[in-house]
């Protein structure tokens, strides 16, 4: 390891941010966290207070299991990171209960759920672990922002085809489509609202996303 | 101090495990008073709703003094009014007794102009998790005059549903009694006839809350049913 001084966002760092947004995608190229991703995008709000949730969580494990990393026995390894991301999960339910009480609600128990989204234990295992603190945080925005960025994909399509709205935080439901159109005889997929329909949709940028980009493909 | 040894990671986990408890418990007992005022105030909020009053955090507090204010009593299954506070009930306490011994708050509201509506306070089993409502019945004991609906986890877009005003709006005008027998309201999927007073329309993809919601009904409605009956009586006098 070299001591000299890395600057803060040189391209390696950034890397570790750009990374997982695209080609390193954690639900769409490591197919993690597809539990959640079904579970919080029938309407586009819940999702990206998620998104914004699971970011804080990532980031905060991720920095504190980097700080710590040296000093963990591993063979409670496993046991230490859960610990902490619980905390940090129970910490944010309740600030959101406390100052955001109608988001809180909303959420209700996926909050709870952050913990078992496996995208956070498996950076905490194969980053935080063994990187310095910085690049930790880096690799959970990153990852977080991936994530999050799928959810609000997946849950806008699905509301928009699903009920006709867009739930935006602070804003509240949005008719997006026109009553013209459903005087016309459109109607609403109510198949989209259903959980299976997550997965379709997920499976469809895959599919966009490997056709764009060859190295994606396994041979 | 050799890392992997028994003693450094019985040590470091007793050490981490009261960090973590301190820190989370100073958290809770901090962060208490603002959370129990605003599940407080929600519960006011909800209240209002049923009787189409529109409330926000900020004004929900003086608006409920207003209209309902000291008006609210608990009554017992015999329709008796009994001693005690009925903001405080907890009636996920009373859920866990037979239904002949639970209590039941009754939140009068007087409007402008004089009208009186009741509000009755329900608690039932969605698919996840609890899911409650607020039903503000008018001085004849039978028509619905507004009714709100909560709950604590089901899915949004289906289950969760019952909380939108679409869902609600329905019950509007519908009747608990068929001419002074007892008929509570069911919950029909696949289209419930408008003008049928006893019934109103599922929410779609969910079922077990819809399902839940009318036991919820059913169940709640019976325990007031003779304070609604005194109710009905009062207004022939």
């Amino acid at each position: 390891m070299s001591n000299e001084k890395e600057p803060l966002f040189s391209a390696k760092n950034l890397k570790l941010i750009t990374g997982p947004i695209g080609s390193q995608n954690p639900i769409t190229t490591q197919v993690l966290g597809i539990c959640s991703a079904l579970a919080v995008t029938a309407k586009l709000e819940p999702a990206i207070v998620m998104s914004i949730s699971v970011i804080a969580v990532l980031v905060f494990a991720n920095l504190i299991i980097s700080l710590i990393r040296n000093s963990i026995p591993s063979r409670i390894r496993i046991i230490v990171q859960l610990v902490i991301v619980a905390a940090l999960v129970i910490l944010v339910d309740q600030i959101l209960k406390a100052f955001a009480y109608d988001v809180s609600r909303q959420l209700s128990v996926f909050v709870g759920l952050i913990i078992t989204n496996c995208i956070i234990m498996g950076r905490l295992e194969a980053f935080a672990l063994g990187n310095k603190p910085w690049p930790s945080v880096l690799d959970a925005v990153g990852n977080g922002a991936g994530y999050g960025l799928i959810l609000i994909i997946v849950a806008f399509f699905r509301e928009l085809f699903g009920s006709g709205t867009l739930t935006l935080p602070g804003l509240g439901e949005l008719r997006v489509i026109p009553q013209v159109f459903y005087d016309w005889g459109y109607v609403n997929n109510g198949f989209m609202i259903l959980p299976p329909m997550a997965l379709i949709v997920v499976g469809i940028i895959i599919w966009v996303q490997r056709s764009r980009n060859k190295e994606l493909i396994e041979s | 101090m050799n890392k992997q040894g028994n003693a450094y990671t019985f040590i470091y986990a007793a050490v981490m495990v009261v960090v973590v408890a301190a820190l989370l418990a100073f958290v809770s007992q901090a962060l208490k008073p603002r959370q129990e005022r605003n599940e407080m105030v929600a519960k006011k909020i909800d209240i209002l709703q049923s009787i189409n009053v529109a409330a926000s955090s900020a004004d929900a507090e003086q608006k409920y003094a207003d209209i309902i204010g000291e008006h609210s009593y608990i009554v017992d299954f015999a329709g008796n009014k009994v001693e005690g506070v009925a903001f405080d009930v907890d009636l996920a306490v009373e859920l866990r007794k037979p239904a002949e011994d639970r209590l039941y708050p009754v939140y009068e509201a007087h409007l402008e102009g004089g009208e009186k509506k009741y509000v009755l306070q329900l608690r039932g089993a969605g698919l996840w998790g609890p899911i409650w409502g607020y039903v503000a019945v008018n001085s004849d004991g039978s028509t619905i005059y507004g009714a709100t609906f909560g709950h604590k986890g089901e899915t949004p877009g289906l289950g969760a549903e019952i909380e939108k005003p679409v869902f609600q709006e329905q019950f509007v005008g519908k009747q608990i009694f068929d001419q002074g027998t007892f008929k509570s309201i069911a919950v029909v999927k696949g289209g419930a006839d408008a003008e049928d007073k006893f019934e109103v329309d599922a929410v779609s993809g969910g079922t077990i809350t819809s399902k839940g919601l009318e036991n919820m009904l059913s169940d709640f409605f019976k325990g007031y049913e003779s304070f609604l009956k005194n109710l009905e009586r009062a207004s022939h006098e």
